[in-house]
């Protein structure tokens, strides 16, 4: 109900002239990507297809090159080979992290990444989708629809009433929550979320994970998360990720009930 | 209201009405009382408040870009030098046939180099208008050009810092070169008039003690509007999580720009008000020590909250007039104790030492407000 109120606000038109092209199914492409770094390879020829509207989970252990996918995606690292595309027509590779931004890939960070020095509703300002050049930037006053629209999001997020808070203030588990409102103020299309429950109580672990479902068919979201029983609650489909390639992609049973899986976590 | 904005504000009103008064009262005094009157301030001192106040306009500027955006400009003196270049080119203009030569198209330095003709970029300078576009437009066209190459290639921290020290200090060797037409090591002096009144006057010197301080109360609601819109919180984002506000789709490096030329624009015209109050101006003006003082009134005053910027810049300066006289070879000591035991002692400068006496007693709410 409160979701549908962001979703259904008229989605400014792209920087980038042409709207994500996702008429064949998948919103983004990666394909044969590789990534080294002085001789190790963080991704390995990486191919994943990620659908329009759907919820990924992605899991591997540490190295596997997890974090290095979504610099990647995000325009943080540049791979030495292979394509990564936005629907058909946007090619990821030509862009920076701001414009990458702009069009509509936004993502949550390991440890969360949000403004101390400002208020909750603030942040949420900062991360408005508006113009965000200089001059308009200094002389922006907020309308009324924005101000509903972080009222929106404040509520998703269940802190409207720490909107006057120092983000400094806040608990670990809020903080990340903060950080996902901060995602949605931008009306991403595609939503990137690393370890989204790190810090968190179990009940805010259950919060999130029906925060995450209710999000999903809107927009895309790919999660990198541990622990298995928070991935096994939202995920239909699950991709493992093994020295920077894809090692399989199925359901949580399926994935689970794999032997090379099963080799990779326990050690042969 | 909330409580910190609420004594922000009281000390920023205070800040305020004092420099209302400074500006206004002492020029007034200097006019309409005789000399032997005790409300009398003379011209030496009219001009060292002026001084100071161009110091505060300076350590503003530097405020601006150190505390709101996290740059730590070590050049900062740079801007302010070519400011008063600007300023003293057109001074040099007014002497006309008064020189010691008596030549009208030549300032002196040029006569005595066997100069025969005004270089192009002496050329305008004549004209009042001109100079003091140029006041802005030179320390804002090399912010810019410096800027967009030091940004755009992410320089930032420690590096950022010194390559600004080592523009600073090739600026001062350039301007020591007589071939460079600025009057060499010793610069430009010996102003006459400014706007067709004589710069000695102690009328003039009120006047320009009273632009200063109307400069420095335009500048400081200025920043303060700009540190409370929407890219002064973006500049604040971007010194606590840089990174992060690039992901959110801002451009980084323009915001950077952009409170990088405004600083150095707002310093270029501190520097323009300094010269034809102490009537000179010469390449010492670039010397990288010169823009260590800087940072140490603001670390003084207390850094991003403007005002600090101001109390600091008076207060060090009053103090190296003071110790200067007393025993000159100190200063630099005290300087340098002064700023490990600011940054040691009171991280948050005089201002914090404030706010944490007004903290100790009791509150009823440590953060920034309930909601509505």
């Amino acid at each position: 109900m409160m979701i549908s109120a962001i979703t259904t606000e008229g989605g400014a038109s792209l920087p980038l002239g042409g709207a994500v092209d996702a008429r064949h199914g998948p919103i983004l492409y990666m394909e044969d990507v590789s990534v080294s770094f002085d001789g190790f390879r963080a991704l390995n020829h990486l191919s994943l297809y990620i659908d329009d509207g759907e919820l990924r989970c992605l899991i591997g252990p540490n190295g596997a090159g997890k974090t290095t996918l979504m610099d990647v995606i995000t325009g943080k690292t540049k791979p030495d080979s292979g394509s990564v595309f936005f629907g058909q027509t946007i090619d990821l590779l030509e862009l920076d992290e701001p414009a990458i931004a702009q069009s509509g890939i936004c993502r949550k960070f390991q440890k969360p990444s949000v403004f101390d020095a400002l208020t909750v509703f603030e942040n949420l300002e900062l991360a408005l989708k508006t113009d965000k050049r200089t001059w308009p930037t200094l002389f922006h006053k907020l309308n009324d629809e924005q101000r509903d629209r972080i009222h929106d999001v404040l509520q998703t997020i269940a802190l409207p009433a720490q909107q006057r808070q120092l983000a400094g203030a806040l608990s670990h588990g809020q903080k990340q929550w903060l950080e996902i409102g901060m995602l949605l103020m931008q009306d991403p299309k595609v939503m990137l979320v690393d370890e989204p429950i790190a810090g968190m109580t179990h009940q805010e672990v259950e919060r999130t994970a029906e925060l995450l479902l209710s999000l999903q068919g809107n927009r895309s979201i790919v999660v990198v998360e541990h622990d298995m029983e928070f991935v096994r609650s939202i995920a239909r489909k699950v991709t493992v990720l093994h020295e920077g390639s894809v090692l399989t992609e199925g359901t949580m049973d399926e994935v689970q009930n794999d032997p090379r899986v099963i080799q990779v976590y326990l050690g042969g | 209201m909330n409580l910190q904005n609420l004594t922000q504000d009281k000390t920023y009103c205070t800040v305020l009405t004092a420099l209302a008064s400074v500006t206004l009262l002492i020029p007034l005094c200097n006019l309409i009382f005789p000399e032997d009157s005790a409300l009398h301030f003379s011209a030496y001192s009219v001009s060292l408040i002026g001084k100071y106040l161009t110091f505060a306009l300076l350590g503003l500027s530097l405020d601006m870009v150190w505390g709101y955006a996290g740059i730590l400009v070590l050049g900062q003196g740079a801007f302010f030098a070519l400011g008063g270049y600007a300023m003293g080119m057109y001074l040099m203009r007014q002497i006309g046939t008064r020189g010691v030569y008596g030549n009208a198209e030549l300032p002196d330095f040029m006569v005595f180099l066997n100069w025969t003709e005004l270089p192009w970029y002496w050329y305008g300078f004549g004209n009042f208008g001109f100079a003091m576009l140029m006041v802005l437009l030179a320390p804002g066209l090399l912010a810019f050009v410096f800027g967009w190459l030091a940004f755009r290639s992410r320089v930032t921290g420690v590096y950022l810092s010194i390559i600004t020290q080592a523009l600073t200090y090739a600026l001062l060797l350039a301007f020591f070169r007589n071939e460079m037409g600025f009057g060499g090591n010793n610069g430009l002096t010996d102003f006459k008039d400014i706007l067709g009144f004589n710069i000695q006057s102690e009328a003039v010197r009120s006047v320009l003690l009273l632009m200063t301080g109307l400069s420095l109360i335009g500048a400081l609601l200025l920043c303060r509007w700009i540190g409370n819109s929407k890219l002064g919180r973006v500049v604040t984002a971007i010194r606590d999580q840089e990174s992060r506000v690039r992901f959110l789709g801002y451009r980084v490096e323009l915001f950077k720009l952009w409170v990088f030329v405004f600083a150095a624009m707002l310093a270029g015209l501190a520097g323009a008000l300094y010269v034809p109050q102490v009537g000179i101006i010469n390449p010492s003006e670039f010397s990288p020590l010169n823009s260590l003082e800087i940072v140490i009134w603001v670390a003084v005053g207390g850094r991003g909250t403007l005002y600090g910027a101001i109390i600091g810049a008076v207060l060090v300066n009053y103090a190296k007039t003071v110790l200067t006289g007393l025993m000159p070879d100190a200063w630099l000591f005290c300087l340098g104790g002064a700023f490990i035991l600011v940054t040691l002692l009171m991280p948050d400068g005089i201002v914090g030492l404030l706010r944490r006496r007004i903290k100790l007693k009791p509150t009823p709410n440590a953060t920034r407000g309930q909601p509505a």
